[in-house]
């Protein structure tokens, strides 16, 4: 008898930890989805000196929208990171949508394939070789798209190729491109300009004066955009 | 007890990590930061599955397991503590070689995966000294 009152004692315990537990994950999120990621103002300068920015003239990245915008967003990302991957499927069409095509904001995605990630190389240096084309958008979509097909398994030349043919490459340029590896030592001076930022995971956005470290929900983004830019009536 | 209560804190941090890692949740608390490079690295899934959701699987039936043992028809029997003790064992074979990928391979610690590497280890430790009082003579505690 004893022992079954302690049982339902030890029930009523769990439960109520089980119940604490699910609300402290919802506040973890919630409230840090106020801030999203891990938010610095004014981060710290540039600290790569000459070397870092010729880097960034050597690989500006690529640009979306408009020159005259009020505000640049830059994106350091890697085609292999499945963070960025969620950002770019679930986020990135509002974002391009309701803020880079109104012309609010410019979008500049710069080349920051991690270590860790084998196949980043090859990937970011497809994304090259198609964006000489023109084509860079068109596969940077397909990459995410498709990055569970070759970031895993063999074959990733041909998966990556696939998708090229997909998004609209011409394969004869294309292999020509990526053949002569022209794109490597830029987007290693890519890696390095976005490490000498201060850049340690991906994705990292920098708005304005604000650098957000993590994936970062549309909401949080516009509202940040809203501070460094409100729109003029 | 205390295997099943370490069982569902285990799972409330997989959980977190899971939730994460699927986009569910904004950002990650970490403080140090090396909780994202660990969870976007390509080591944080295993045979393409998140590790975070492999927790979570392992910690709810560690916690299954754990209440079905405190039922009066099994308190005597040694089966729930020896499946906790097989459980938690390759739960904590499987963390030693996450904890080496993140010292060795990625070189970044994620203090939700330390905070999941001590729970497991504790429920190792809990089963294993629920099985020495579980010995035939000897009643479970």
């Amino acid at each position: 008898m004893a022992g079954a009152v302690a049982l339902k004692r030890f029930y009523v315990i769990l439960a109520v930890l089980a119940v604490a537990g699910g609300v402290a994950i919802w506040q973890l999120g919630r409230s840090r989805a106020g801030q999203a990621g891990t938010v610095q103002v004014a981060p710290a300068p540039v600290t790569g000196g000459a070397g870092a920015a010729g880097a960034a003239e050597a690989m500006p990245g690529y640009v979306m929208g408009s020159d005259s915008a009020a505000l640049e967003v830059v994106e350091y990302a890697d085609f292999q990171c499945p963070a960025c991957r969620i950002f770019s499927i679930l986020t990135m069409p509002d974002v391009v949508e309701r803020l880079v095509r109104p012309g609010r904001i410019r979008w500049r995605f710069r080349d920051f394939p991690l270590p860790g990630h084998d196949r980043s190389p090859l990937a970011h240096h497809a994304a090259a070789c198609a964006g000489e084309q023109g084509k860079f958008w068109a596969m940077h979509d397909q990459l995410y798209a498709g990055q569970d097909q070759w970031a895993a398994g063999g074959g990733a030349d041909r998966k990556i190729r696939d998708l090229a043919r997909t998004a609209g490459v011409d394969l004869g340029q294309y292999d020509e491109c990526t053949r002569s590896r022209r794109y490597e030592a830029r987007l290693a001076a890519s890696r390095d300009f976005a490490a000498a930022q201060g850049v340690q995971s991906t994705p990292t956005f920098v708005i304005g004066s604000v650098r957000v470290s993590g994936t970062i929900p549309y909401d949080q983004l516009k509202a940040i955009v809203d501070s460094l830019a409100p729109i003029r009536r | 007890m205390v295997a099943t209560t370490l069982a569902l804190l285990g799972f409330l941090v997989a959980l977190y990590l899971w939730m994460w890692k699927a986009g569910l949740l904004g950002a990650m608390v970490c403080g140090t930061g090396g909780c994202e490079v660990v969870q976007t690295s390509r080591y944080a899934e295993f045979l393409g599955v998140p590790v975070a959701l492999i927790g979570a699987a392992g910690y709810l039936s560690l916690l299954v397991v754990g209440l079905a043992g405190l039922q009066p028809a099994w308190l005597e029997r040694r089966g729930p503590t020896l499946l906790l003790l097989a459980l938690s064992g390759v739960g904590v074979a499987f963390t030693a070689y996450l904890t080496y990928l993140e010292a060795a391979v990625i070189r970044a610690w994620c203090r939700w995966c330390v905070a999941s590497a001590v729970i497991i280890t504790a429920i190792f430790i809990t089963a294993l000294l629920g099985l020495r009082e579980t010995a035939p003579g000897k009643r479970e505690a």
